[in-house]
Order: C-alpha cells, then structure tokens, then sequence
C-alpha cells in the first residue's frame, strides 16, 4: 500500500506538496479548513512580475490532483507523536497515521483597522491590498471612486513596526504596490498616483524593471516618508501626512483613495498546531525550521515538514520551489531505512 | 513694538497644490528623469557640489515640489560628469540646459 502523507492546508504551497508527492508514489491527504483550494493565492487577481492571472496559477495546481483526497471545510482536532509517525485527528472525525506530515497552513494579513491612525474602517475612502485585489478581480466595492484624482498607496503597513508587533519584513507588499499602482494608472489615466515608502524592496528578477517601468511608462511618484496620519477633509476626501524625507520638508496631499499595504504575519493557527507536537513559532512569530539556511523545509521533529508561507513572507514562485523541496525531502525521509 | 517674535512661514509642501508645469515640460523633454531614484552619485561626484550646494537630485526633487531652482543652476559648469555617473542612464547635463532654457 502506498504511504500516506498528510499535509495541512490547501493553498499553492499545500497543492504544490500534494502534488509532488504524487508524483514521487505517494497518498496525499489534504486538509483545507475553507471551502477552496489555493489560499490567499484564490484571491489575488494579477501577479507579478509578469501579471499573470492568479487563476491560472491555482488551476495547474488544482489539475496536477488528481489521485490526493482532499478533505474542504476541515480542520484539525489535534496531533499526537507516536513512535514513528504523528496521530491527526481531524474535525470530521477522521483519523489519520501517518509517518510525515507537511504544515502548509500560510500567513494571515495583518489587520490594517489596528493602524488607527491610517482609519481603515473608519473612513471611507481607505482600503487594503486585499480589497483591491478583490475589485480587480470584479466585486463592486463602493470605497472606490468612479474618478480619483489622487490615489495614495501607504507601504509596511503592519510590518516593519515594532508598535505593531512585527518587525520583519513582508517582502512582497513593495512589488504588489507597484503592480496595483501600475493597474490602477491603467484604470485610470487621469489619475496622480503616489507611493510612500520607507525603502523600496524589489529583490527579485525583473522587479527592478517593473519599478522602472512603474516610474517611466505610468509617472508614479515614489516619495520616500512614511505616512503619519490621515484625516477626512470636509469635502470627504481624505488629507494624508508624510515627511518628504528626501527634501527634508512634510508634506500634505489630498487624496480620493488610499491603498493600504497590510503586512504578511503567521496564521495563528499554525503555531497551536504545531506546538501540539512540540514545534513551534520563532521570534518571528512564523514557524521555526530546523535551520534557516540550510533547513527551512524541516522542523525541529522528526517527519515534520514546512512548506510555503508559514516559516515567512513569500512569494508565489518562492513557495512552488519550497513546496517541491519540502515533498523531495519527505520523500527522502520515508526512503531512509528504519 | 518689535518684541522679536514673529509668524514662521510654514516649511509644508501642499503636494496637490504644487505648480508642475516645469517638471511637465522636462519630463516631456527628458522622460527619464522620471526614474531618478535619489541616489546622490550626481552630487556626489560634482566639482561644484562642496562650493555651491549643486546638486541634480535635488534640482530634480526641488523641480519636482514646485520649489525655485534658478540659483542653483547658475553654479553648474556643464562639465558632464554628474551624466557619466548616473545609474539611470539619465542625461543629466542635458536636463541641466533644458532647465537654463526654460529659464531664460
Ligand atoms: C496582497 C498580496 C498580494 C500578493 N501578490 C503576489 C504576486 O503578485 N506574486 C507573488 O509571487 N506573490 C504574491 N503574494 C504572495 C502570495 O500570496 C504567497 O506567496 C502565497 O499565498 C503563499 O501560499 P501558502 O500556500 O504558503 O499560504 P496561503 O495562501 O496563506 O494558504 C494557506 C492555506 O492553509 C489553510 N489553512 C490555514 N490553517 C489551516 C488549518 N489549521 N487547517 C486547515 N487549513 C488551514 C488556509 O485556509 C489557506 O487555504 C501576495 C501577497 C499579498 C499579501
Ligand atoms: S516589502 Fe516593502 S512594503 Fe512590504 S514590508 Fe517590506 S519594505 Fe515594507
Ligand atoms: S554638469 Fe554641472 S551638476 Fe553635473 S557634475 Fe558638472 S558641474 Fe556638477
Ligand atoms: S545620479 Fe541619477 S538617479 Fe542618482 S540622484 Fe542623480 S539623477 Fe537621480
């Protein structure tokens, strides 16, 4: 019979394990606690850098499963160690022995409403990343106006901040600034859009590029200075605050919407389930591997495995190449005689 | 009565109310100017810089706020080497002479 994997959480990185471990001649069981495959991914509408329909992404993966079970709308009881192996109770009352497991259970984003001062929930013209993402891909959304003027995208927002408690950085909220600014110019025009940055982090092949393109094709200003606050103007737009740090001198602008960029931190889910078995989250607050340069895919105990966004922010690309490194190495692991 | 205080006029730059039709017409003439990213390596490397304050991120910035830079542009020599450093490809002693035109 062939050996059962399981792997706990359904987004690409999930899928990614599940699907490699398929391949490899294995029985992949799938947890997913909502009722749809893909994560976050699912609702995204365009990637960077080469704005590539999320859909497409989350369909390959979904094509590349045939063979997995895969249980939606489930979640996890609890896990036990056993000599070899882990016990996973799941909240359908299914019972699962399994030699390894794979935590692919991803990040959850920062609440952006926790930033009052930024008034998201509070004024109408400020959304996040996620709501726009969400327009993008079609849903109305009544924050947004059918003419802006100025459109304001605020970066780090719950990252990099230490009042906010997470001081790491989410990695890809510069590049997803830069696409949304690039899509909204391209939805509108007419529009002035401004980026506040604390530093612009484009690491990755052509994000530099892209940036460029953002500046020469699409006239978006970047301005270096961190947005301090934002009130509502009498007129209901809304007056935002920052120091032109470059010039040295603060500056007022009056803007029709304001794009927060909410910050990637660990699903708290993630590290209970994982202290269950005696893993658990670093300082980071995301999950600790066994080692961070040479054994991110690895926990700290024996058969258990990471994939993706849990250990710390991401990228899609990032997280496909993990996920196929996290299935090569439980692979390895159940080959290893005993 | 002069009791030595005074209103100090603000430093704050209203952003939307700024006038940009310089930087519209360099912007036109130079699209690059447009990815300057602030690096400093045109002042850097400017024999004019330690005297007189020169500096071609800061025209550019100074440009782009809407803000007076006449002076500054009466202490650049037109030497060129702000353009050799550049990492942006940006034509800097070019955008230099379109701003003494624009200005005359
Ligand atoms: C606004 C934004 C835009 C982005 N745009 C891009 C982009 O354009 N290009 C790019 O490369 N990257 C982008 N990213 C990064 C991308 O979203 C991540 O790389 C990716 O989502 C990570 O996938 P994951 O599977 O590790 O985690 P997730 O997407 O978070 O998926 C985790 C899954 O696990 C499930 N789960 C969690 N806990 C449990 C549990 N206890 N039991 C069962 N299931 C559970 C969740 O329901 C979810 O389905 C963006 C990120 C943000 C925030
Ligand atoms: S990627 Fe950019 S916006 Fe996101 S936290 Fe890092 S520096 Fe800030
Ligand atoms: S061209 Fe002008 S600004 Fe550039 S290095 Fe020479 S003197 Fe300085
Ligand atoms: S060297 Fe080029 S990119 Fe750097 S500040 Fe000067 S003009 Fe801008």
């Amino acid at each position: 019979m062939k050996e059962s994997v399981v792997i706990i959480g359904g987004g690409i990185a999930g899928m990614e394990t599940a699907a490699s471990l398929l391949e490899l001649g294995y029985s992949p069981i799938l947890v997913e606690q909502s009722d749809h495959l893909g994560g976050h991914v699912a609702s995204w509408y365009r990637l960077f850098p080469d704005m590539t329909p999320a859909s497409e992404v989350v369909a390959s993966l979904k094509s590349r499963l045939d063979g997995v079970t895969v249980f939606l709308e489930t979640g996890i009881q609890f896990i036990n160690r056993l000599r070899d192996g882990y016990n996973v109770m799941l909240s359908n009352g299914v019972s699962i022995v399994a030699k390894a497991v794979v935590m692919a259970t991803g990040f959850k984003l920062f609440e952006a409403a926790k930033k009052e001062e930024y008034g998201y929930g509070i004024y109408d013209r400020v959304i996040t990343n996620r709501d726009l993402e969400k327009w993008f891909s079609g849903i109305p959304d009544e924050r947004i106006p059918s003419a802006p003027w100025n459109i304001g995208f605020v970066h780090c927002v719950g990252s990099r901040d230490v009042k906010a408690g997470n001081t790491q950085c989410s990695k890809v909220c510069c590049m997803t600034a830069i696409k949304q600014a690039i899509e909204m110019k391209e939805k509108f025009p007419d529009a002035e859009v401004y980026c506040f940055y604390m530093d612009l982090r484009l690491f990755g092949k052509k994000y530099e590029d892209f940036y460029i393109s953002a500046q020469k094709d699409y006239g978006i200003h970047f301005l270096r200075g961190r947005v301090s606050e934002v009130s509502e103007t009498i007129d209901g737009r809304l007056l935002v605050k920052a120091e032109d740090t470059l010039s040295g001198r603060p500056v007022k602008i009056n803007m029709d919407l304001l794009v927060l960029m909410s910050g990637m931190l660990c699903n708290p889910a993630a590290a209970s389930i994982a202290s269950m078995v005696k893993a658990g989250a670093d300082d980071s607050g995301f999950l600790r591997s066994r080692d961070n340069v040479t054994g991110v895919v690895e926990s700290e105990r024996k058969g258990l495995f990471f994939a993706g966004a849990c250990t710390g922010a991401k990228t899609v690309p990032e997280t496909i190449a993990e996920a196929r490194s996290a299935a090569l190495s439980v692979h390895n692991y159940l080959r290893r005689p005993r | 009565m002069d009791f030595g205080f005074g209103l100090s006029p603000s430093s704050a730059v209203t952003l939307d109310r700024v006038d940009l039709s310089l930087y519209r017409k360099l912007e036109e003439l130079n699209p690059d100017i447009r990815t300057c990213i602030a690096c400093g390596s045109c002042s850097a490397t400017c024999m004019a810089a330690e005297y007189s304050g020169m500096s071609v991120r800061k025209l550019i910035l100074n440009i782009q706020r809407g803000a007076d830079v006449s002076k500054m542009l009466s202490c650049c020599m037109l030497c060129g080497k702000c353009t050799m450093v550049c990492p942006r490809g940006i034509n800097t002693r070019k955008v230099i002479l379109d701003c003494c035109r624009y200005f005359k």
